[in-house]
C-alpha cells in the first residue's frame, strides 16, 4: 500500500503528462487522445514507482524492460519518459513532425532509450516473451529484472497475442506481467461490438496466466496489482486494468470518435483548462506552475 | 580458379540437401558463441536444427506452429542479447511472419537470422502451397536485411557460421531436395562476394551466367556443354543477394556484354531482378530470366518442376542462345 500523500504526488504527475500529451497533440496536429490519457495513470505509477531504471543510465543492463505493444498510445509513453528525465520536456513539441525523434509510432533508433519499436498491433507481447525467456536463460549471471508489457485491448483481436500467450504460458515465465488497457474501444467502435473479447479473464486464465483486474486510475490498486504479479512464481500475470479512454477531460472521456483523433486549438484549450484546474483540487496538489 | 568439387561432373556426384549444411553450420556457431539461440516452428528435424536441438537443449525453443511469434519473440531475444537463429519453411517464415520480420526484426534493428527451408519448387510433391519461391523478393526489399542463397550444403554452412557473426538481420534461403555438391571445403566464401564458379577453358567469353542456389549446378553443366558447342560462358556463383557484389556483377556485364540470370523463384523480384537494377543504373546490357513466370508451383519430382517451369539445362542453354542473338 502506498500512503496518500504519494498517491497525490502520482495523481499530479499524472496530471502534468496528461498536460503535456494535450499540448503535444496539439502541435503535431494528429495522432490519438483517448488512449493517452486514459493510460497516464498506469504510466506515471510505473515510471514514477515501479520500475527499477535509471533515466540517466538508459542502458543499464539490470533495469526492468517495458515494452509498449500498442504503439499509437506513444504521446503517454513519450510524455512520461520525459518528465521521468530521459529527455527534455521540451522536445515533446517535436512529436511527429520532420526529423523527429519523436516518431508517429515508437521507433528505438531514433529514440534509443526506447526497447523496442512498435505500432502494427500484435507484436508487443512476443518481443517481451522473448526478452524473458533470454533472461531466464542468463539467470546465472543477471539480477530480478521484471518484463512488462503494455498491450491495448482492440489489439487483442490480432492472433499474435494468443501465440505468445500461449507460450508464456507454457514457459511459465514468472517475471514477466503484461498490463491490458480495457477502455472498451477501438477504432471502429467499442470492442463488444466490433470483435467480442469478454470473457477477458477466463480467456487469459485458459492460457495458464495469473490474472487481476483492477481501476486502472487507482494508483493503489495499480501498484499492489504489480506486486501481486511479482509474487507470483509459477506463470506469468496479466493485469487487466480497467480504465476510461479520455480519462481527466469529461468531453473526451468514453468515446471511441477520440481514439484516433487529436485535439484542434479551442478542444486543446478547453481540455488544457479543464486539467489545470483539476490539479489544484481541494488546495491539495499544486503544480510547479502554479 | 576457385577450387570446386573435382568430382562436379562424375554421372555419381555426391548429393546432400542445402538444409542439412544449414544444421551443420548452426552447430558451430553455436559452439563458438554461446549467445547463439535456436527457435523452431515445429519443423525441427526438417529443418535439421535437430542436430542444435541435441547438442544445446537448454538453448534451443519449441515454438509450436506459430511462425508470427516465431519471429517477434526471436526479435526480444536479440534485445537481450542473443543471436537468435529461426527455423521454418520458406512459405511461413519469411511468408506468413513478413510484417513481423520487418517491424519487430528489421525496423526495430536485431539482428535474428531467419533459416527458411523448402525453398523453390523442388520441394515437390507437397505442391505448390509449400513451394516458396517468392522469398527472395520478400525478404530484399527490407531495409538492413542480408540474403544469402548457398548453392550447396558445404556453402550454407560456411554462410549460417558467418551470418551468426554479423550484426544484422540475415536470411538464409535453403532447399529441401538433396542437391550436388558443389564446393569443397576450401572453396572460399564471403558475405557480399560473388565468385566466377566456370569459365571457358579459351577463347573470349560471350555470355555471363549469373546463379544462385542449387541451380548453379545446372547452370556449370549448361556452361560446359555449350563450351562443347563452341559457346563461351562463365557461370557466377551469387550466393549473397543482398548486399550485391555489384562491382563483380559490372566486371562480368563489361567482359560477356550478355547475362542471364537462372535462380529457382519468381522472375518478378527474385535475384534476376536485383541484377538488372545493378546493370539498368550502371552498365546495361542484354538480360534473359531463368525462373518462374509469375505462377503457381504444383506437385511433382524435382526435376519434373525444374522442366517444367523451364529452369533445366535444356532452358538455361536456349536461354544463353537467345540473349546471344538480341542485338
Amino acid at each position: 500500500m502506498i500512503d496518500i500523500n504519494r498517491t497525490n504526488e502520482l495523481a499530479q504527475v499524472a496530471n502534468n503528462i496528461r498536460q503535456s500529451i494535450i499540448e503535444m497533440l496539439l502541435q503535431a496536429g494528429s495522432g490519438h487522445t483517448a488512449g493517452p490519457l486514459g493510460m497516464a495513470d498506469v504510466f506515471t505509477a510505473l515510471y514514477f514507482e515501479i520500475l527499477h531504471h535509471d533515466p540517466k543510465r538508459p542502458d543499464w543492463t539490470d533495469r526492468d524492460r517495458l515494452v509498449l505493444s500498442n504503439g499509437h498510445i506513444n504521446p503517454v509513453l513519450y510524455a512520461t519518459m520525459a518528465h521521468a528525465g530521459y529527455f527534455p520536456v521540451e522536445e515533446l513539441k517535436t512529436l511527429r513532425k520532420f526529423g523527429s525523434r519523436l516518431q508517429g509510432h515508437p521507433h528505438r533508433e531514433w529514440l534509443p532509450v526506447l526497447e523496442n519499436s512498435s505500432g502494427p498491433l500484435g507484436s508487443g507481447l512476443s518481443q517481451a516473451v522473448g526478452m524473458t525467456l533470454a533472461d531466464r536463460m542468463d539467470k546465472s549471471v543477471t539480477s530480478n529484472r521484471f518484463f512488462y508489457c503494455l498491450l491495448g485491448d482492440g489489439e487483442l483481436d490480432e492472433g499474435q497475442n494468443w501465440e505468445a500467450m500461449m507460450l508464456a504460458g507454457k514457459e511459465r515465465l514468472h517475471n514477466l506481467i503484461a498490463i491490458v488497457d480495457r477502455n472498451n474501444i477501438q477504432i471502429d467502435g467499442y470492442t463488444e461490438d466490433v470483435m467480442p473479447l469478454e470473457s477477458l479473464r477466463a480467456k487469459w486464465e485458459a492460457f495458464n496466466w495469473h490474472v487481476m483486474e483492477i481501476d486502472g486510475h487507482n494508483f493503489s490498486e495499480i501498484i499492489s496489482a504489480v506486486e501481486q504479479g511479482k509474487a507470483v512464481f509459477n506463470k506469468p500475470s496479466v493485469i487487466i486494468a480497467h480504465t476510461i479512454p479520455g480519462k481527466g477531460v469529461a468531453e473526451f472521456e468514453r468515446k471511441f470518435e477520440w481514439h484516433g483523433k487529436a485535439p484542434n486549438k479551442e478542444e486543446a484549450a478547453m481540455a488544457l483548462s479543464e486539467l489545470r484546474n483539476l490539479r489544484t483540487f481541494g488546495g491539495k496538489i499544486t503544480g510547479e506552475h502554479e | 580458379m576457385i577450387p570446386l568439387n573435382p568430382k562436379l561432373f562424375d554421372k555419381d556426384v555426391e548429393q546432400v540437401p542445402i538444409r542439412k549444411g544449414f544444421g551443420e553450420g548452426l552447430v558451430l556457431a553455436a559452439e563458438n558463441d554461446e549467445r547463439v539461440v535456436g527457435l523452431c516452428a515445429d519443423l525441427t528435424d526438417s529443418t535439421v536444427m535437430n542436430l542444435f536441438k541435441s547438442k544445446f537443449p537448454d538453448r534451443f525453443i519449441q515454438m509450436g506452429v506459430a511462425e508470427q511469434n516465431l519471429a517477434s519473440v526471436a526479435s526480444g531475444m536479440a534485445a537481450m542479447g542473443k543471436i537468435p537463429f529461426i527455423t521454418s519453411y520458406a512459405m511461413f517464415s519469411p511468408g506468413r511472419n513478413w510484417e513481423q520480420i520487418r517491424t519487430t526484426i528489421c525496423y526495430n534493428d536485431r539482428p535474428v537470422k531467419i533459416a527458411g527451408s523448402h525453398a523453390g519448387v523442388s520441394v515437390g510433391p507437397d505442391g505448390g502451397t509449400h513451394q516458396a519461391i517468392e522469398d527472395i523478393a520478400l525478404t530484399r526489399v527490407i531495409p538492413r536485411m542480408v540474403v544469402l542463397s548457398p548453392c550447396d550444403a558445404i556453402e550454407a554452412k560456411k554462410a549460417t557460421r558467418l551470418a551468426a557473426l554479423t550484426n544484422t538481420p540475415v536470411y538464409i534461403r535453403l532447399a529441401r531436395e538433396k542437391t550436388p555438391v558443389i564446393t569443397t571445403d576450401e572453396t572460399p566464401f564471403q558475405i557480399g562476394k560473388a565468385q566466377i564458379f566456370y569459365e571457358p577453358k579459351k577463347g573470349k567469353v560471350q555470355v555471363g551466367i549469373i546463379a544462385t542456389g542449387a541451380l548453379v549446378y545446372n547452370a556449370i553443366v549448361a556452361a560446359k556443354e555449350l563450351e562443347e558447342e563452341g559457346i563461351k560462358v562463365k557461370v557466377m556463383n551469387l550466393a549473397t543477394i543482398k548486399p550485391l557484389d555489384n562491382e563483380a556483377i559490372i566486371e562480368l556485364a563489361k567482359e560477356c556484354k550478355r547475362i542471364v540470370a537462372v535462380e529457382e523463384h519468381q522472375i518478378a523480384g527474385g535475384m534476376g531482378s536485383a541484377v538488372a537494377e545493378c546493370l539498368a543504373q550502371q552498365y546495361p546490357v542484354p538480360q534473359e530470366f531463368i525462373g518462374v513466370r509469375d505462377e503457381f508451383g504444383q506437385s511433382g519430382t524435382p526435376s519434373e518442376l525444374i522442366e517444367h517451369y523451364g529452369m533445366g539445362i535444356r532452358s538455361i542453354k536456349e536461354a544463353v542462345k537467345k540473349v546471344l542473338a538480341r542485338k
